[in-house]
C-alpha cells in the first residue's frame, strides 16, 4: 500500500478501530438495502414473497456469510496487528518484571549517556545560538600570525574593509563580549554584554520584541551613540519587565545610555559560554573596553567577528576570497599587518569562545559514551540470551501450532521496540536533566553562572531514535537468532536444554562479558590518565607563587573614572594597601598570570637581530607595577624591578623573559640593550624567569613587561601578597577602597591558586564526566560478570556437588569460580590493553606530561578491574562454596 | 463462497471501478449495472460484489457516502477517489496490453 494510500484511508481505518459497532450496522444496512431492493424486483417478476426472499438470499450467498466476507476484506491490517503485539509485547514483559527494568534501566544509562553528551555538542559547537537565523552558514573571523597557529583578534579598519569587500558574504558582524557592574536601584550586579556592530540584530535575524535594534551608522564615531538593547532576562529581573523600558536611561560604565529595546526570550547573544545581558554599539567600544579608542587604529587587535557566507558557497571558497582581501590589506598596511592573515573558522573550532575551550573535552565524551552504550548493549543482550533460554518452549509451542518465522520475529521485534522505546523516553529525560549539567562543573566567575545549555533538538532527537532503532534489531534479532534453529520435535519431547545448546550460549555470554570488560577497561585506562594528567598539571609549578597572593578589580571603569582620577586613587590605594597587617606587598598588573582576558601583542624590532624577512616577530606583554615580581615571586634572573620612578615622564623601559632573551639575544645579556614596542624604543632593564601566562599547558614562550605607568590602564588587578586568610584581606580592602570612595565595587576576590585552578577546570571536567561514565561502566561490566559467573554456577550445580563429595571443600570451590572470573576478565583486559593503547592517544590534547601508554595508569585500571571482577565473584562462589553435595547428586 | 471462478483475477475491480467512474451508485446499482453490461456473462455474483467493493474502500480507490435512496430509504453511494481514478487508468492500460496481446496469439493461424 502506497502511503498515498495509506493517508487516503486513515479516516477509514480509524472508524474500522474505533467505532467498530457503527460500521457492523452499516453493513447489514447496506446488505439488507439489496436484499430488499431485489426481493421487490423478484415480486414484480411475479414471484410470490417467500420465493422472492428465498432466491434473493440465495443469489447474495448467505446474509451472514457475506457479511464475514465483507469485513475480512476491510481486512485485519498492519496497524491492527501492531496494536496486538504491541498488547502481547508488554503482557510478556510484564510477566517477567525484573528482567524488563534492568533491560530498560541499562539502555536509558546508555540513551541516556549518548543524548545528553550530543546534546551538549549540539548546544555548544554546532548549533549555539538557538535564535540565530542560518547558523550552518555561519563562520567565525580570527586573525592569524604567521609562524604562530590559533586566532588572534582582528582591528575595526581590517573588519570594514572584509565587509565591503566580500563578495560571497551575506553578513559580517562583530560581537566583542565586554562586562560591566550594573547598578539598578541600590543592587549591583556584573553583567555581561557584547560590542556590537550596528548591522548585529539585523545579520543574526533577531528582532526585539520592545523597540529597535541598531540603526547603520550607530558604529561611528567616539562614543557617538550611548544607547543600549537589553535582554529579556535582564529585562525581566532587573527592570521587573517594565512595559515602558524603551527611552528611559541607564548608567554603564557610568555613562548615561539609552535603552532602546528588549531582545525576544530565548536569545542569549552570540558567544559560547555566557549569556549576554545587554548590547551596545561598537562606537561606545571606549567606553568599555580598555585601552582608548580603537575604531581607526589599525594595529588595535580587538573584535570578534563572524561571518555568513551566501548559500551554496563552501568555506574555502570564501576563504580564498578573503585571503587576497588579507593579503591587499597587508601589502597596503604594512606596519600594521605585515605577516597577517584573516582565517574562518567552522563556529564548533571559533577560537575566541568557550567551544574551542570544551571541544577537546567534548569530543573525548562523544567516544566514551558510545563506549557506555555498547557495554549497556552488551549486559541487555547477556539478559536476553538468558530469557530467550527461558522462552524457548514458549517459541517451539508457538512454531509447533503454526506460527511463521516471519510472525515470531515480528512479535520479538515489538517487544524489542517496547524496551527500547521506554529506553530512549528515559534517556531523552536523562538528557534533559543533565542539559546544564556542565556549566555546574565549570567554576562561575564574578558570581557569575557560565551559560552551558544542552540543545535537545531534531538532530538529537534523530539520534536517539537511531540508537533507539538499532537497540530494537539486537534487542529482537538475538533472541529470534537463537529460535531461529529450533528442532521442534526434538526440544518439545525434552524438556531439558540440550548440552550443546547450553554451551553455546555460555560462551556467547562469556563472549560479551569479555567485550564488556575490554571496554570498560579502556575508560578505566582512560580516566587513570586523565586523572593523572590533571595531578600532574596542578603540581606544576606556574613560575609564580599561587597560596598566598589574592587578587582582586575595583570597578572604576564602570565609575567612569578618567585616567587622572583613576591614577590618583591607584596610588592612593596601594599605599594603603602596603599598610595593612598582614599585607608583605602589593602590585597592580593589566592581567594576573592564567586569568579571564588576552594580552596585548605588539610588532617589535630588536637592535641585532635580523627577523627573517616575511616575518614580523609579535610578542605579548603585560602592563604591571612596581613590586609584581616581588609580589607575584616571579624570580628575576638579572637587572632590576620596576619602581615608581618608572612613570610616563622617565625613560622607557621593560623587562623580558628568559625565553624571549634566548631567542631575540641569542642568550646575550640583553640589560641596557633597547627593544622597539609599539612603534617606540624602550631599554631592556631586567630579565625575569619563565612563567605560563595563558594556561598551564603551554610551552615557554617569549614574553615581556612594561611599566603600568608608562602604558596607562584603568582599573587594573590588584595583587596582594599576605599572610592573612582571604576573607580578612577582603573585608580590610573593602574598608580601605569604600575610604576612598564609598560609590565603587570589588570584584571577586581570589587566590592566584583559584585562577589557576579555574584555568585547569576543563581537564577537571573531562576528568569528573570520564570518571563518572568509566564508574558506570564499570558497574554494567561487573552486573554482567555476576549474571554470568552466578549462571555458571546454578548451571553446574552438580559438577560442584560432585567435586565436593571427591573432597573439595568450601575454599576450593570459591577459588574455582573465583579464577573462572578472573580468566574472562583477564581475556578482557588483553583485549582492552590493546585496544587502549591505541585509542589512549585520541586523548592528545587532554593530556599534559603523561603517555597516552602511561604503565601507572594503565595498571591502575587494571588493580580497580581485579578488585572489582573478585567483588562481582564472591557471591557466585559463595554459593558455590556452600553447594551440598548429597542433596545436588540426588537431584 | 462464491467466488467469481471464472472472471479473470482483478477483472471484477477493474469493472467496478469503471461502473463507479460513471457516477456515484450503491451497491443494488452497481449490481444491476454489472449485469447489464456484461449480458450475464461474467456471471458476477452479488455475493462477490459487495466484499470487493469493501476491499477498493480499504484501498482507497472508492469512497462511500449515505444518502437517500429515494422511499425514505438510507444506502450506501460510491463514488470514485483521485487514486481510483489513477488505477483504473492504470488496469485500464494493463487490459488493454494484455488483451491485445491474448488475442493476436490467438488470431495466430496454425501452420
Amino acid at each position: 500500500m502506497s502511503f498515498e494510500q495509506w493517508l487516503y484511508t486513515l479516516p477509514l481505518r480509524w472508524r474500522d478501530r474505533f467505532r467498530g459497532r457503527q460500521v457492523d450496522r452499516d453493513l447489514s444496512d447496506e446488505l439488507r438495502d439489496h436484499l430488499e431492493q431485489q426481493i421487490q424486483a423478484n415480486l414484480e417478476k411475479g414471484m410470490s414473497m417467500e420465493d422472492a426472499q428465498q432466491a434473493a438470499l440465495h443469489a447474495l450467498g448467505g446474509f451472514t456469510q457475506i457479511e464475514q466476507q465483507c469485513r475480512d476484506a476491510r481486512g485485519q491490517n498492519f496497524i491492527e496487528n501492531a496494536i496486538q503485539d504491541l498488547r502481547f509485547g508488554f503482557r510478556q514483559l510484564g510477566r517477567s518484571p525484573g528482567f524488563s527494568v534492568l533491560t530498560i534501566l541499562c539502555l536509558t544509562l546508555g540513551i541516556g549517556a549518548n543524548a545528553a553528551v550530543f546534546s551538549w555538542a549540539e548546544g555548544i559547537l554546532f548549533r549555539p545560538y538557538p535564535a540565530v537565523a542560518h547558523q550552518e552558514r555561519l563562520l567565525a573571523v580570527a586573525g592569524t600570525a604567521r609562524g604562530e597557529s590559533g586566532g588572534t583578534p582582528t582591528s575595526w579598519p581590517d573588519f570594514l574593509d572584509l565587509q565591503r569587500n566580500c563578495t560571497l558574504c551575506d553578513t559580517f558582524f562583530v560581537s566583542k563580549i565586554t562586562g560591566t557592574t550594573l547598578s539598578i536601584g541600590d543592587h549591583a550586579d556584573v553583567a555581561t554584554g557584547s560590542i556590537v556592530s550596528a548591522n548585529y540584530f539585523d545579520a543574526i535575524g533577531v528582532h526585539p520584541i520592545l523597540g529597535r535594534g541598531f540603526e547603520p551608522g550607530e558604529d561611528i564615531g567616539n562614543n557617538s551613540h550611548p544607547v543600549v538593547v537589553i535582554s529579556y532576562d535582564l529585562w525581566q529581573k532587573r527592570f521587573k519587565g517594565d512595559a515602558k523600558i524603551v527611552g528611559k536611561m541607564q548608567r554603564l560604565n557610568n555613562v548615561p545610555h539609552t535603552i532602546i529595546g528588549v531582545t525576544p526570550q530565548g536569545f542569549y547573544g552570540t558567544f559560547v559560554g555566557w549569556a549576554m545581558n545587554f548590547w551596545v554599539p561598537a562606537s561606545m567600544e571606549e567606553t568599555f573596553e580598555s585601552g582608548g579608542y580603537k575604531l581607526e587604529d589599525r594595529g588595535a587587535r580587538w573584535i570578534e567577528a563572524y561571518v555568513r557566507v551566501k548559500p551554496a558557497v563552501t568555506r574555502a571558497q570564501v576563504q580564498a576570497e578573503i585571503t587576497a582581501i588579507a593579503t591587499r590589506l597587508e601589502a597596503n598596511y604594512p606596519a600594521t599587518n605585515r605577516g597577517r592573515s584573516i582565517k574562518l573558522w567552522p563556529l564548533w573550532q571559533t577560537p575566541f569562545n568557550n567551544a574551542a575551550t570544551l571541544l577537546p573535552t567534548l569530543q573525548i565524551m562523544m567516544a566514551v559514551v558510545a563506549f557506555v552504550l555498547l557495554i549497556a548493549c552488551a549486559n541487555v543482550g547477556n539478559l536476553l540470551l538468558v530469557r530467550s533460554f527461558a522462552r524457548r518452549h514458549e517459541m517451539t509451542v508457538r512454531m509447533a501450532i503454526g506460527a511463521t518465522g516471519r510472525r515470531l520475529l515480528k512479535q520479538l521485534l515489538t517487544e524489542g521496540l517496547i524496551l527500547a522505546g521506554f529506553g530512549a523516553a528515559g534517556g531523552l529525560i536523562v538528557a534533559y536533566w543533565s542539559r546544564h549539567a556542565l556549566a555546574l562543573l565549570l567554576p562561575a566567575r564574578n558570581g557569575t553562572m557560565m551559560y552551558l545549555p544542552g540543545e535537545i533538538d531534531w538532530h538529537v532527537l534523530l539520534l536517539s531514535a537511531a540508537i533507539c532503532l538499532a537497540a530494537t534489531l539486537v534487542l529482537g534479532l538475538v533472541p529470534a537468532f537463537q529460535s531461529r534453529n529450533i528442532d521442534l520435535a526434538g526440544a518439545l519431547k525434552s524438556e531439558s536444554a540440550g548440552v550443546t545448546a547450553a554451551r553455546r550460549k555460555t560462551w556467547m555470554r562469556s563472549g560479551l562479558v569479555v567485550f564488556q570488560v575490554c571496554l570498560s577497561f579502556i575508560l578505566l585506562a582512560g580516566a587513570m590518565l586523565l586523572l593523572e594528567s590533571l595531578e600532574k598539571i596542578r603540581n606544576t609549578s606556574p613560575g609564580f607563587s599561587t597560596r598566598r597572593v589574592v587578587q582582586t578589580r575595583a570597578s572604576l571603569v564602570a565609575a567612569g573614572y578618567d585616567d587622572q582620577r583613576a591614577k590618583t586613587f591607584q596610588d592612593e590605594l596601594i599605599d594603603r594597601v602596603r599598610a595593612l597587617p598582614g599585607v608583605e606587598s602589593a602590585a597592580y598588573a593589566r592581567l594576573t598570570p592564567l586569568g579571564y582576558g588576552s594580552y596585548s601583542s605588539t610588532p617589535i624590532a630588536v637592535d641585532g637581530y635580523e627577523a627573517p624577512p616575511e616575518e614580523q616577530p609579535t610578542v605579548e606583554f603585560n602592563e604591571v607595577g612596581p613590586a609584581y615580581f616581588a609580589t607575584l615571586g616571579i624570580p628575576l634572573l638579572s637587572g632590576r624591578e620596576f619602581t615608581r620612578a618608572d612613570d610616563e615622564n622617565a625613560a622607557l623601559v621593560a623587562i623580558v623573559n628568559r625565553t624571549m632573551k634566548a631567542r631575540y639575544w641569542r642568550n646575550q645579556d640583553p640589560i641596557g640593550r633597547r627593544l622597539q614596542v609599539k612603534g617606540k624604543w624602550v631599554r631592556v632593564i631586567g630579565v625575569a624567569a619563565d612563567s605560563k601566562y595563558e594556561n598551564m599547558r603551554e610551552d615557554p614562550k617569549p614574553f615581556f613587561y612594561v611599566p603600568l605607568l608608562q602604558d596607562f590602564v584603568r582599573g587594573p588587578v590588584l595583587n596582594i601578597r599576605t599572610t592573612e586568610p582571604l576573607q580578612n584581606i577582603s573585608s580590610a580592602l573593602l574598608r580601605e577602597v569604600h575610604a576612598l570612595d564609598a560609590n565603587l565595587a570589588l570584584y571577586e576576590m581570589i587566590t592566584l591558586q583559584e585562577q589557576v585552578d579555574r584555568s585547569t577546570s576543563p581537564q577537571l571536567v573531562a576528568v569528573t564526566l570520564v570518571s563518572i561514565l568509566a564508574g558506570l561502566a564499570l558497574l554494567l561490566a561487573a552486573v554482567g560478570l555476576y549474571g554470568v559467573m552466578s549462571y555458571a554456577v546454578a548451571q553446574s550445580m552438580r559438577e560442584l556437588g560432585l567435586r565436593m563429595a571427591l573432597g573439595a571443600n568450601s575454599a576450593d570451590l570459591l577459588r574455582l569460580v573465583i579464577s573462572r572470573g578472573l580468566r574472562l576478565t583477564a581475556a578482557g583486559v588483553f583485549f582492552g590493553a590493546f585496544a587502549g593503547l591505541g585509542l589512549t592517544r585520541l586523548l592528545g590534547k587532554l593530556l599534559y606530561n603523561v603517555s597516552p601508554s602511561d604503565p601507572r595508569a594503565f595498571g591502575a585500571a587494571l588493580a580497580v578491574m581485579t578488585i572489582t571482577t573478585v567483588a562481582a565473584c564472591l557471591f557466585p562462589g559463595w554459593r558455590a562454596a556452600r553447594t551440598d553435595p548429597a542433596r545436588v547428586l540426588r537431584d | 463462497m462464491s467466488k467469481p471462478s471464472d472472471l479473470v483475477q482483478g477483472t471484477l475491480d477493474m469493472l467496478i471501478l469503471k461502473i463507479v467512474a460513471l457516477e456515484p451508485m450503491n451497491g443494488w446499482a452497481i449490481s444491476q449495472r454489472l449485469k447489464l453490461i456484461s449480458s450475464d456473462v461474467l456471471g458476477v455474483s452479488d455475493g462477490s460484489l459487495y466484499p470487493a467493493l469493501h476491499k477498493l474502500e480499504r484501498r482507497g480507490w472508492i469512497t462511500a457516502q449515505w444518502k437517500s435512496s429515494g422511499n425514505n430509504r438510507r444506502a450506501k453511494f460510491y463514488s470514485l477517489t483521485r487514486l481510483g481514478r489513477r488505477q483504473l487508468e492504470k488496469e485500464t492500460a494493463d487490459w488493454n496490453r494484455i488483451s491485445t496481446a491474448i488475442s493476436s496469439i490467438v488470431k495466430l493461424k496454425e501452420a
